[in-house]
């Protein structure tokens, strides 16, 4: 299935009649799974990007990514629909980075280091996996450029399904586990010592981003896909401080990010990839730029030295006390 | 800025937790009730020995230091009181009960690094993890209120409370990667005493902390510890800061450790049996105490006495 649009719609412009442009919009199947598959999607990676981001684990993130076109690749050489391939190449990973960053030290400089190199060869070993399996089926060229720039105008009703399942599974997971994680991402050894399964949570996370992965490159594709995990959660953490609000936001951007991109697509001859990812840029820009512009105003009305006057005034106030 | 000392009573008086009466409670005589208690204790890590045969016991309310070389054990000391490192013989009670990983009595600072200056996350939150961090569920305190009524109520209180307590009400609204080495560590402290800990255990809590945040801290975790009666161990690797503040001193030193007053341990006897090297502590004419002789040179600070 081709990236771009069929004849019916490219070049058509919106009406600019909000009830007339929707029925258009969902008028054909492949817009309907598009849509669909776009939204489960969206929200799955925004929250799941919230805790990558939070985590610093966007290179685990971006090998899982990799590592899936390997496994779709392989898929589709013994005959099996790509997101098989994702899904137990990408659980493989998961459980092959967990281990490998089990080696790291508590926080310490080298040990992140160390992981870093160990999931850097593993995520250049599958790639060379990948690039075998797709010599090896030599009419896959087509479908080796859908997962890497992704195919959301060809997802399939068995995709759909997949997808609606493995949505199913995240969602729950992360409701369950969602404080918890969160306390072992921000403070691991106190998370730790209170109790939270730290060790496990980082695998179930792994496996997580795993799911999301295989999910998310069907539609923006192996390559686009930081625009739909990175991109949110860290625009949304640009916006707000509170975990909870930033995980809403993360899920509202993706989604944002996913609607427009599909419906620009859809009135325009170029690919979806393009337009979603075009849409989180200037987001993140836009954002960021105004967090600067808001900082440098802010910084002019505080002058320095709140250090020095909190721990001055906290001695004064502890000698009162005694 | 908010005073602590003034907003605790504010704070405290529409509180249903009972973190306000205990405020007043003097500090607990020494001979109170053992809150842990160490019998024959040996650790071994990767099957190197790290101490071996330790027995104390601390008494609840007691402030003491856990002192002594890199590498004598003492972050392994908390580590087997918290349960995350098992014992090679010996055992160990914690209140009265065997010890077991996440217990909500006892409250724990772990060495560390600062958070990174990109952590987007309000100090608030940080502290409200010690809250129901190890709860399962999602994040979303708003939730939480509405889900659990009352308990959530009193958890937003404490919460509150907890902040007024370290002082840390003027910035507990900002992501904690804005904020200094000295007010992490308040929002931190603050994190620990959240679930009413009758116990805080605290690695190196003055570690990167310039010397006038080093007294503000100190003079805080003395503060708590006395208005609350919460037993403190504290590992240090200078004790300058908290001398004046300590009941007894644990000092670790090839596998065996001694224990008893700063007066009866920091001398220049017990610490050449304890080392097996001549060791020498001068006392200098400011109070000041300096331990000479060691493999690493450690200064020891008296002249803050009260």
């Amino acid at each position: 299935m081709p990236t771009t649009l069929t004849e019916s719609s490219a070049g058509v412009g919106p009406s600019w009649d909000l009830l007339a442009d929707l029925t258009d919009l969902f008028h054909y199947p492949f817009m309907q799974h598009a849509f669909l598959a776009g939204t489960l999607v969206a929200v799955v990676a925004g929250a799941l990007g919230y805790f990558m981001v939070l985590r610093r684990q966007s290179f685990a993130g971006h090998t899982l990514a990799n590592v899936g076109f390997a496994g779709a690749a392989g898929a589709a050489l013994i005959g099996q629909p790509p997101v098989v391939g994702l899904l137990v190449f990408g659980l493989a990973a998961a459980l092959g980075i967990g281990w490998l960053s089990e080696r790291q030290g508590a926080g310490s400089g080298s040990g992140q280091w160390r992981q870093d190199i160990a999931v850097g060869t593993v995520l250049a070993f599958s790639l060379g996996l990948g690039l075998l399996f797709e010599r090896l089926t030599s009419s896959y060229a087509g479908g080796i450029y859908a997962i890497l720039f992704g195919a959301a105008l060809g997802v399939s009703d068995r995709d759909i399904t997949v997808i609606a399942i493995t949505t199913g599974v995240a969602l729950v997971a992360l409701v369950s586990i969602g404080r918890p994680l969160l306390f072992a991402s921000l403070d691991p050894l106190v998370a730790d010592a209170r109790g939270v399964p730290a060790r496990l949570l980082s695998y179930v996370f792994l496996v997580l981003l795993a799911f999301a992965v295989a999910q998310a490159v069907q539609v923006v594709g192996v390559l686009l896909i930081f625009s739909l995990l990175v991109t949110p959660g860290a625009t949304a953490q640009q916006l707000t401080t509170r975990p909870g609000r930033a995980i809403a936001l993360s899920i509202l951007l993706a989604l944002f990010f996913t609607w427009v991109g599909l419906t620009i697509a859809y009135y325009t001859p170029y690919p979806v990839g393009f337009f979603i990812t075009s849409c989180a840029f200037v987001t993140y820009i836009l954002v960021r730029l105004t967090r600067l512009s808001v900082n440098a105003l802010g910084r002019n009305s505080h002058s320095g030295g709140t250090e020095d006057a909190t721990a001055q005034e906290m001695i004064m106030v502890e000698r009162a006390a005694q | 800025m908010n005073s602590p000392s003034m907003d605790l009573d504010a704070a405290s008086a529409p509180s249903a937790l009972d973190a306000a009466e205990s405020m007043t409670v003097p500090r607990a005589p020494r001979s109170g009730p053992e809150v842990f208690t160490l019998e024959q204790a040996s650790v071994r890590v990767g099957g190197h020995l790290i101490w071996q045969d330790v027995s104390l016991s601390v008494h609840a309310g007691e402030f003491m230091a856990v002192l002594g070389p890199n590498g004598a054990g003492k972050s392994t000391l908390l580590k087997a009181l918290l349960g995350l490192l098992p014992l090679s013989s010996g055992r160990i009670s914690v209140l009265g009960a065997p010890v077991r990983r996440g217990n909500r009595a006892i409250g724990y600072l772990p060495q560390r690094r600062a958070f990174d200056a990109d952590v987007r996350v309000r100090g608030r939150d940080i502290v409200r993890l010690g809250l129901d961090g190890a709860r399962w569920g999602i994040p979303f305190p708003m939730l939480s209120l509405i889900w659990h009524g009352e308990r959530g109520r009193a958890e937003e209180r404490r919460l509150q409370e907890v902040i007024e307590l370290v002082g840390a009400a003027a910035y507990a609204d900002r992501p904690i990667g804005e904020l200094s080495g000295g007010e992490q560590q308040r929002l931190l402290i603050a994190q620990a005493l959240a679930p009413q800990p009758q116990i805080l255990l605290l690695d190196e809590p003055f570690d990167s902390l310039d010397l006038r945040n080093q007294q503000a801290v100190s003079a805080l975790i003395q503060r708590i510890s006395q208005e609350q009666g919460i037993t403190v161990l504290l590992v240090a690797h200078d004790v300058n800061p908290i001398l004046p503040y300590l009941d007894r001193v644990l000092y670790l030193a090839r596998g065996r450790a001694v224990l008893g007053t700063p007066a009866e341990v920091i001398t220049s006897d017990r610490l050449s049996r304890l080392y097996g090297a001549n060791i020498e502590v001068l006392h200098a004419s400011d109070g000041r105490v300096v331990v000479v002789g060691q493999p690493e040179e450690v200064s020891y600070h008296a002249n803050h006495a009260h």
